[in-house]
């Protein structure tokens, strides 16, 4: 009886696919992290093949999103770009994921661990991003290893702070307390009973930072501190089409749409992602 | 207080709490034992301390909270004599779960809503034997069916959500009973449940105490459920026992003014006593704030009998060899 009720009640995914957005958003991401993945069947130039005698070409048969000012072509660029913005992105996430809960969890569950952490983590999200990642890197130096690193650092308070105030709430619920009186060790109720009741709200969250993520690692790259130019990545590409803007806008339309593309996506599938996880929500779409 | 061997005996505790103003004694001079197999029903209204008692007993207490003095004697399976207060934080936890289990008042909260309650049972399994998953998803399936639960092994993999308070009620108590505990700490198990579920919940746990041969500490502001489940009741206030007497002794004789009071302001009890014209009567005023506690006799400000001798400080008093009264004018003819 209980048990046909559940599955009378739509999934998390039908939930989730029930928006047409997200639908198109989830289409739209995958289709760049195929792409990118696949590069090298996509294209039928190299990624570093020159052909000065066909620079700054406009878009055409040959060139299908034109060709830079070192006569390269720029889908093939874009295609290998996509490579390195995603997987900073995404290692990010991931990476600022888990350092943030684990600092989230400690400054939540020990109280005089939060007076520190706490402090730290406020100090951090005081100061504007890109302003933090762009002095980290100038003293880490710029390659794609501290852009990483740097980044990580710059996003670790956002999930940090999300878990600690996750952690505030479940602790005191009454079956946090039920599992201590039944002689639960203490990592044991933050794995079990903490870290599982706030899974989605740090998915989602995640989800938000790979976004950021790209963005800024587009913003380092533009502003000359990201990764060694000869890297491709979107933001280099922006970089160095900047100079022929007035002869070829093209330069920095296809990797501007690319970012613009990809961050929607994410902050999409983000809200989406959000909404399907809150019952409440969820029952309404 | 009878004739089974006691197990848990508790002499002087004092449970204090930090706060800006100095510290503030939740719980004062706490002295009574529980015997194998016997119910101690521990009584008053909120604010009185008998969560903090049994937080105390089982190093639960809040991080501004902590044991000031006292000690809390618990006799272990092996027959060892420990000292609960003295115990550390790898010592207790093996004792919680195993030796003293505890339920609480909520049962819509205190289970974890992803897990299935199979899981939850048998993650006490997992803690505390070295039983394989078959051994111990055989063991919670029994344990199910022990606590009444309706086709115990379909429920397995029932999430919380999919079963009634009363239900929920019935896997914290089979969540607590599996490992068989000698000791267990209900804190108002029954509050949160309408009166039909509640009898059938105190049938089950009178019925597993039996089987157990368990020592149960009831926590409860009900004098109902006293009646109902007690072998000895100590009723406490502002912290401090003010009167402890076998159920019986209690409900026929009952001696402390605070007492009176909270037998006169239950409906419909039989056989207890009434105020004179039959109307229910409440206890004028409210529990004093720990940091300003009355001199003499914490009642004192509510009490009708209050006499200038109440403002100094009142021990305990034997009116009967197993019936204790702390009051001063205990005894004397105008007494209520």
């Amino acid at each position: 009886m209980a048990a046909t009720a559940m599955t009378d009640e739509p999934s998390f995914l039908t939930t989730l696919l029930a928006r047409r957005s997200v639908v198109i958003a989830l289409g739209a991401i995958g289709t760049i992290i195929f792409m990118a993945l696949f590069a090298n069947w996509l294209t039928p130039y190299e990624l570093a093949e020159i052909s000065i005698r066909n620079r700054l070409t406009p878009p055409g048969t040959n060139w299908w999103l034109g060709s830079d000012s070192l006569g390269r072509d720029v889908y093939t660029r874009l295609l290998y770009a996509g490579q390195i913005s995603l997987s900073i992105g995404l290692v990010v996430a991931l990476i600022s994921s888990l350092c943030g809960i684990l600092i989230g969890l400690l400054a939540g569950y020990f109280s005089k661990l939060d007076a520190v952490l706490s402090r730290v983590i406020d100090a951090m999200m005081a100061f504007p991003d890109i302003l933090l990642a762009i002095a980290l890197v100038a003293a880490l130096g710029g390659s794609m290893i501290n852009i990483i690193i740097a980044l990580s650092i710059v996003y670790t308070p956002r999930i940090a702070r999300i878990v600690r105030a996750s952690t505030f709430v479940i602790r005191e619920l009454a079956y946090v307390e039920a599992a201590r009186a039944l002689g639960v060790s203490t990592w044991r109720i933050l794995i079990f009973h903490l870290l599982r009741n706030m899974v989605s709200p740090i998915m989602v969250q995640a989800t938000f930072i790979f976004a950021y993520a790209m963005l800024s690692e587009a913003g380092l790259s533009f502003l000359g501190v990201g990764v060694d130019p000869s890297t491709p990545t979107w933001g280099t590409m922006i970089n160095e089409g900047r100079q022929y803007l007035d002869q070829a806008s093209y330069l920095i339309l296809a990797p501007g749409l690319a970012i613009t593309v990809s961050v929607l996506a994410l902050q999409i599938i983000g809200d989406g992602l959000r909404d399907a996880l809150d019952p409440r929500i969820a029952k309404e779409l | 207080m009878s004739d089974s061997e006691v197990i848990l005996a508790i002499s002087g505790l004092q449970s204090a709490f930090k706060s800006r103003s100095g510290s503030v004694r939740a719980v004062r001079n706490l002295n009574f034992n529980i015997g194998a197999g016997k119910t101690l029903a521990l009584v008053g209204e909120s604010g009185s301390g008998k969560s903090v008692t049994s937080l105390a007993i089982m190093g639960l207490l809040p991080q501004a909270g902590y044991i000031a003095g006292g000690s809390v004697i618990y006799k272990n399976r092996s027959g060892e004599l420990i000292d609960l207060t003295q115990q550390n934080a790898a010592q207790m936890r093996k004792i919680r779960g195993r030796e003293i289990a505890m339920i609480f008042q909520e049962p819509m909260t205190s289970l974890n809503p992803l897990f299935s309650i199979g899981d939850q049972i048998g993650e006490m399994l997992l803690l505390h034997t070295d039983l394989n998953t078959a051994a111990r998803q055989a063991k919670v399936i029994e344990m199910l069916e022990l606590v009444e639960i309706p086709a115990a092994a379909s429920r397995f993999h029932d999430y919380p959500h999919e079963l009634s308070g009363g239900m929920r009620q019935r896997v914290m108590i089979a969540m607590a009973m599996i490992l068989k505990p000698a000791l267990l700490i209900a804190d108002e198990p029954t509050t949160a449940l309408d009166v039909t579920i509640q009898a059938q919940i105190l049938d089950l746990m009178r019925r597993l105490q039996k089987e157990l041969n368990m020592a149960i500490l009831f926590i409860t502001h009900d004098m109902g459920v006293v009646a109902e489940m007690a072998d000895e009741v100590a009723v406490m206030y502002a912290g401090e026992i003010v009167e402890q007497a076998p159920v019986q002794q209690l409900f026929k004789n009952p001696s402390h003014p605070y007492t009176q009071g909270l037998l006169k302001s239950i409906p419909g009890a039989s056989g207890i006593i009434r105020s004179e014209d039959g109307k229910l009567q409440a206890i004028p005023g409210s529990i004093p704030m720990l940091n300003a506690m009355p001199e003499g006799c914490s009642f004192g400000p509510r009490c009708a009998s209050f006499t200038s001798g109440c403002e100094s400080s009142v021990e305990m008093k034997a009116t009967d060899p197993l019936h204790w009264v702390r009051c001063r004018r205990t005894g004397e003819n105008a007494y209520v």
